[in-house]
């Protein structure tokens, strides 16, 4: 029974992966992303890797398929003409020839890696005891790979600084986004209203949660940041001007308390990002704590785009 | 009392399961944008709520099954807001045009 619902669930991902491909418009190529996001978000349950299936399902379905929505509207104006010089045989072909060699050359790797595939599983579980955090994702993703994720939200940081240098000259500093007007007492004020105290209390149940279960800061973030976005869509709050300086530091206030307490690290216990003995978990609690605010506006200012008003509209 | 409860949650998902067919034949094959709103809501509120009450039974804890009743409350309000939203814009888009 199992076997039929996973083999019916990779038709499906194949298929709709093809039709995402192969569709001629962007907005339905989007939507096709976003199904494909959320059968992979089941995929993952499958394989038991709940944390993976969290993420998906927030970030790879759910941010990634708004940012690519806001995408395929922007680009609609311009879709027509992008479509009607088609490239010429040759290119399609050497386009063709470089997708086909590629995912080749990735099923080859797949094919020969060893069996069983190397492991460093079994001295995660052997040292895990000593971080006091359960959730064995976590213990990887804050202590034994700390710098892997100091740097994802570095490089989050990074790709908020490019949105942001899309500005035109005269926005610089201003509010992102377009000056919402929705019915104060319409629909989506509505939802703005009701939605965001359960959406805090459950964004914030993940975060906490993701010491000893499945659940961390990146998923709580997002919907933290849904929230936010929510609110500011019906209108009931506006998005902050991006030169204020309590924005700049909450930006920069997780990446820094992380690097902080690397250095620490460095000059108490041997080496960057290492824990002294027994402190483990109240630094993984620090840092996931600075953390949660900077990925919180990161990802909801992402999705606001470049600034494009002045401070008062 | 187990064996009626197990035949309660088999009528009731199965039951669900229905709505959720006849919700997306619906989306399929309706004419206008409205009607295929209106199918796919079914499927939201009543698929779902069916297969939700159909699990009951089966949860271990009050707090699952608090859980489970929470999912299918918040697929409501978001289905709803959502539906409303999209039909608004249907409507106004269609009195420009």
């Amino acid at each position: 029974m199992n076997d039929v619902l996973n083999l019916g669930l990779v038709v499906l991902i194949l298929g709709l992966a093809v039709w995402t491909i192969v569709a001629r418009e962007a907005y339905a190529a989007v939507v096709g992303f976003i199904a494909y996001g959320l059968l992979l978000t089941l995929v993952w349950v499958q394989l038991h890797g709940i944390d993976v299936a969290l993420t998906e399902a927030a970030i790879g379905g759910g941010l990634t398929g708004a940012l690519l929505i806001g995408a395929a509207a922007r680009l609609r104006s311009t879709e027509a003409a992008a479509r009607a010089e088609r490239p010429g045989p040759a290119t399609r072909w050497v386009a063709a020839l470089v997708s086909v060699a590629v995912t080749a050359a990735l099923g080859l790797c797949v094919l020969v890696l060893p069996v069983p595939a190397p492991t460093l599983a079994p001295e995660v579980a052997a040292n895990i005891a000593v971080t006091e955090v359960l959730n064995p994702i976590t213990a990887v993703l804050l202590a034994f790979r700390a710098m892997d994720t100091l740097l994802e939200a570095i490089v989050l940081l990074f790709a908020l600084i490019g949105v942001w240098s899309l500005a035109p000259d005269h926005a610089w500093g201003g509010r992102p986004g377009l000056l919402q007007q929705a019915e104060p007492d319409g629909m989506l004020a509505y939802a703005a209203r009701v939605l965001p105290p359960i959406g805090i209390v459950a964004g914030m149940y993940i975060f906490w949660v993701g010491a000893d279960h499945p659940g961390g800061k990146f998923q709580g973030a997002t919907i933290l940041a849904a929230m936010w976005l929510l609110v500011m869509m019906a209108g009931l709050a506006d998005a902050p001007p991006i030169r204020r300086a309590w924005l700049r530091w909450l930006l920069v206030a997780g990446p820094l308390a992380f690097i902080g307490i690397g250095v620490v690290g460095a000059m108490s216990a041997g080496a960057f990002l290492a824990y002294p003995h027994g402190f483990a978990k109240p630094l993984i609690l620090v840092i996931e704590f600075a953390l949660m605010p900077t990925l919180t506006l990161i990802l909801g200012l992402m999705l606001l785009g470049a600034p494009r008003r002045g401070e008062a509209s | 009392m187990s064996l009626v409860l197990h035949w309660w949650t088999v009528v009731a998902v199965v039951a669900g399961a229905f709505f959720f067919l006849a919700g997306t034949v619906g989306l399929l094959r309706f004419p206008d944008s409205f009607t295929r709103l209106h199918a796919l809501t079914k499927a939201d509120n009543l698929g779902l709520g069916l297969v939700v009450l159909g699990l009951l039974p089966q949860v271990d804890n009050v707090s699952a099954a608090l859980k489970l009743v929470c999912i299918w409350a918040l697929v409501l309000l978001s289905g709803a807001t959502a539906s409303q939203l999209i039909a608004r814009s249907l409507r106004r888009d269609g009195s420009r045009s």
